[in-house]
């Protein structure tokens, strides 16, 4: 085992015994923690599966020059515009869109391209939108809109570029890549 | 409410129809990623019931309805870069926030921040990009977040 695999493993052990302990002892803290840690295991757990099988079917289905051809770098301002589509109507929180940066990556789409999706994924998921609108109303939405989509994607654009010049590769999430 | 498990069921059973042997390939790729990024899931499920344990919706409720403009929007970034909580908590929150009085500039800090800006999904995120970029994109975020914030508050004439 790696160093620092050691160090995860000792943390997780410490954590659950903790949690045991405290459910064994009527720790009231420790009890709070471990209904936390149980309802966000369960949050994830409904979605977790799904999002990855559909990432399966991606790999296996869909052609690298598809890919290439609307989130490449022939596809120019078309790409950040099916990136943030993408991210608007199709997947959820952060760690659903990961994995599936990893896939658009491996399958030939620009970094820039990749980081306007992760960044779009967190502010314009359109059933949240309608969410915010019915609380907050559709002005202060609409700016959140105008104000950000162009800000994600300029900055996604120099990050993207920037990285990109160093051949900067995502990982499939069992290694780091830059340390 | 559960479309992704409708779409997620759907596509398998297509797929398995067209052709069994890619989407049993498929079901594999599925699994061995997954398993690949679980240690970095479970670390962040740690961290988000240490952190929400710590900081409860009362205390947040208390924090944003507190302190200027300026300081406002300071303490609404920073509570919505470390805590999570899902869009069906946070809006009606900041609705009833807003009805109490709070900066519209400072509810969108907070919410931006909160949809931007991942300190809890950092195990997740360093494990596809590595943490140099995850540091940096998530710092370019909350200064995207902050220049939303000072916008709303420019057009909802709270500032200037």
């Amino acid at each position: 085992m790696k160093p620092r695999n050691i160090i995860r493993t000792a943390g997780l052990s410490c954590y659950f015994i903790f949690i045991v302990l405290s459910f064994a002892l009527g720790f009231s803290p420790g009890k709070a923690i471990g209904y936390n840690l149980f309802s966000f295991s369960l949050d994830m757990l409904k979605v977790l599966p799904c999002a990855f099988i559909l990432i399966g079917l991606f790999e296996v289905w869909v052609k690298r020059e598809t890919v290439e051809k609307h989130f490449g770098e022939e596809a120019g301002i078309k790409g950040y515009m099916w990136a943030v589509l993408l991210a608007g109507t199709i997947v959820g929180p952060l760690y659903v869109a990961l994995p599936l940066a990893y896939s658009l990556h491996r399958k030939g789409a620009r970094l820039a391209v990749i980081f306007t999706y992760i960044g779009a994924s967190a502010i314009c998921r359109i059933p949240m939108a309608i969410f915010e609108v019915s609380f907050l109303g559709l002005k202060f939405t609409a700016i959140r809109f105008l104000v950000s989509i162009p800000l994600v994607i300029l900055s996604s654009k120099i990050l993207g570029e920037y990285l990109a010049k160093g051949g900067y590769q995502i990982s499939d999430g069992t290694q780091v890549t830059t340390e | 409410m559960y479309y992704l498990q409708i779409a997620a069921g759907l596509a398998l059973l297509i797929s398995f129809i067209a052709n069994r042997e890619k989407t049993l390939k498929a079901v594999k790729i599925s699994l061995k990623r997954f398993w690949a990024i679980l240690p970095a899931f479970l670390s962040m499920l740690v961290l988000v019931s240490i952190v929400l344990f710590l900081i409860p919706d009362t205390l947040i409720t208390e924090y944003l309805g507190s302190g200027g403009k300026l300081t406002g929007v300071i303490i609404a970034s920073f509570l919505g870069s470390i805590t999570m909580m899902p869009g069906f908590i946070a809006f009606p929150l900041c609705g009833v926030l807003l009805e109490k009085g709070v900066l519209y500039m400072v509810l969108s800090a907070f919410t931006t921040t909160l949809m931007m800006v991942g300190i809890l999904t950092f195990p997740i995120e360093k494990a596809y990009f590595g943490p140099k970029v995850t540091i940096l994109r998530n710092v370019l975020s909350f200064f995207v977040a902050l220049i939303v914030a000072v916008m709303t508050g420019i057009f909802f004439g709270e500032i200037l």
